[in-house]
């Protein structure tokens, strides 16, 4: 149980999807002008890659690795190459379905996400969450924590630029230095902080 | 036929007056991520060139007959394929190269440059000026890959492709490499100070101030 406590804080702080591994950069850039929006895109990346890393695993260990295949009689037979497209499909489905549910079943939380959702299929860090997974060989259960942190990861670094962010509006900064250029050096700065939580041992 | 002078600017604007990663923030991710080494950064501007240009020219080709409610997945499904090539390539004859890549080259399929041109221009125009776009994007987006590769190798390390520039402290010479170089905060600093000086220089393309200072009141009437 402590292993699975301690992949979950190193998915979530030490390997910070967007401030350690330059994951999801561009979603993470875009939408964290309002803390509003920002706290939508961090609760549907924490739902999305916790459903689909798991989701993944099943996938690859099922089909696609290695000797899969061996109950059929092909134990030669390795497709891992097509993992990409089969995790590609995978994410575009299940966000697809969280939509349609969602949608049908909880119109609130879906206008809440507004267009968010949709444009997740893209998202850079969902992707190498299951790439991850597949290069460190997790099982089913570290696959499922890993999501969830990674998520909770992405959703707290979300949330902490945002709100730096709208302190900074009211700032008198260099033009060219204003919107994306400042933005890069608080980001830096906050990778700097995430940093040191990569040389904290865990108790 | 487009003329030969609209070509060509198709393919300078996006060098440096529409940079694909300063201006239109795409493609940051891999932009930071792989730029330790130059040779990282070469490769992948090499690998992502490739991908762009030929997923701007199959789809460009066949963009009368994608239907319009399922072109993401097409285009997705276009661009991975490419990756997965590419990929292998990488493993058969870069293998190094490629381990030091990790995940990342597969993430060009995710890649918001490569889905955003074939989506903003390939989708409406013919294969042609649809590739001379993607080759400028990307050329572009290397442009920056090794501007800030060379500066993260050369201050980390004092090499450049392996081989030693600045004679090291330790060696005997007099340059102290600076470790922050090769951590993940000094690639948002370096590409924070790129987009500053890209943006003094040209001033036209820096963003409007989301709030000014109230306007002055006029002396009382």
């Amino acid at each position: 149980m402590s292993d699975l406590w301690s992949l979950f804080l190193r998915a979530g702080f030490a390997e910070n999807m967007p401030l350690s591994l330059f994951l999801g950069l561009c979603t993470f850039l875009a939408l964290s002008k309002r803390p509003a929006t920002a706290m939508g895109l961090g609760v549907a990346m924490i739902g999305v890659m916790g459903v689909t890393v798991p989701l993944n695993q099943v996938v690859y260990d099922g089909l696609l690795a290695p000797g899969a295949w061996a109950w059929a009689g092909m134990p030669d037979l390795d497709l891992s190459y097509l993992a990409l497209i089969a995790f590609i499909g995978v994410i575009a489905a299940t966000v697809q379905l969280l939509e349609m549910v969602l949608d049908r079943y909880f119109p609130a939380i879906h206008a809440a996400f507004g267009v968010f959702l949709p444009l997740l299929t893209v998202q850079c860090a969902i992707l190498a969450g299951s790439l991850f997974m597949v290069e460190r060989r997790y099982s089913l259960p570290e696959a499922a924590v890993f999501g969830l942190g990674s998520g909770t990861g992405f959703a707290l670094a979300v949330v902490l630029l945002s709100a730096l962010r709208t302190r900074l509006a009211y700032a008198d900064l260099p033009a060219g230095l204003r919107g994306l250029g400042i933005t890069f050096l608080l980001t830096g700065l906050m990778s700097l902080g995430f940093a040191s939580f990569a040389l904290m041992a865990a108790p | 036929m487009p003329a030969r002078a609209s070509l060509w600017t198709t393919l300078t604007a996006p060098l440096l007056r529409e940079n694909p990663v300063t201006l239109q923030i795409l493609g940051i991710c891999s932009a930071l991520a792989v730029t330790t080494t130059l040779a990282t950064a070469l490769t992948m501007a090499a690998s992502l060139t490739v991908v762009v240009t030929l997923a701007a020219g199959i789809i460009s080709l066949i963009r009368r007959h994608i239907p319009d409610t399922i072109r993401l997945i097409v285009q997705i499904v276009i661009i991975a394929s490419l990756v997965i090539v590419i990929d292998q390539v990488l493993q058969a004859w870069f293998y190094d190269i490629s381990r030091a890549l990790s995940v990342f080259v597969g993430l060009i399929t995710t890649n918001c440059l490569v889905l955003g041109r074939t989506e903003a221009f390939a989708r409406h125009n013919p294969p042609g000026p649809a590739m001379v776009d993607a080759l400028g994007n990307a050329l572009g987006y290397s442009l920056v890959l090794v501007v800030i590769g060379t500066l993260r190798e050369l201050l980390g390390k004092g090499e450049l492709m392996g081989h030693a520039v600045l004679p090291l402290a330790d060696q005997g010479g007099w340059f102290t490499p600076l470790s922050l170089m090769l951590l993940a905060p000094s690639g948002f600093f370096l590409l924070g100070g790129l987009v500053w000086a890209i943006r003094s220089w040209r001033p036209e393309q820096a963003e409007a101030p989301e709030f000014g200072p109230m306007p002055q009141k006029g002396p009382a009437e």
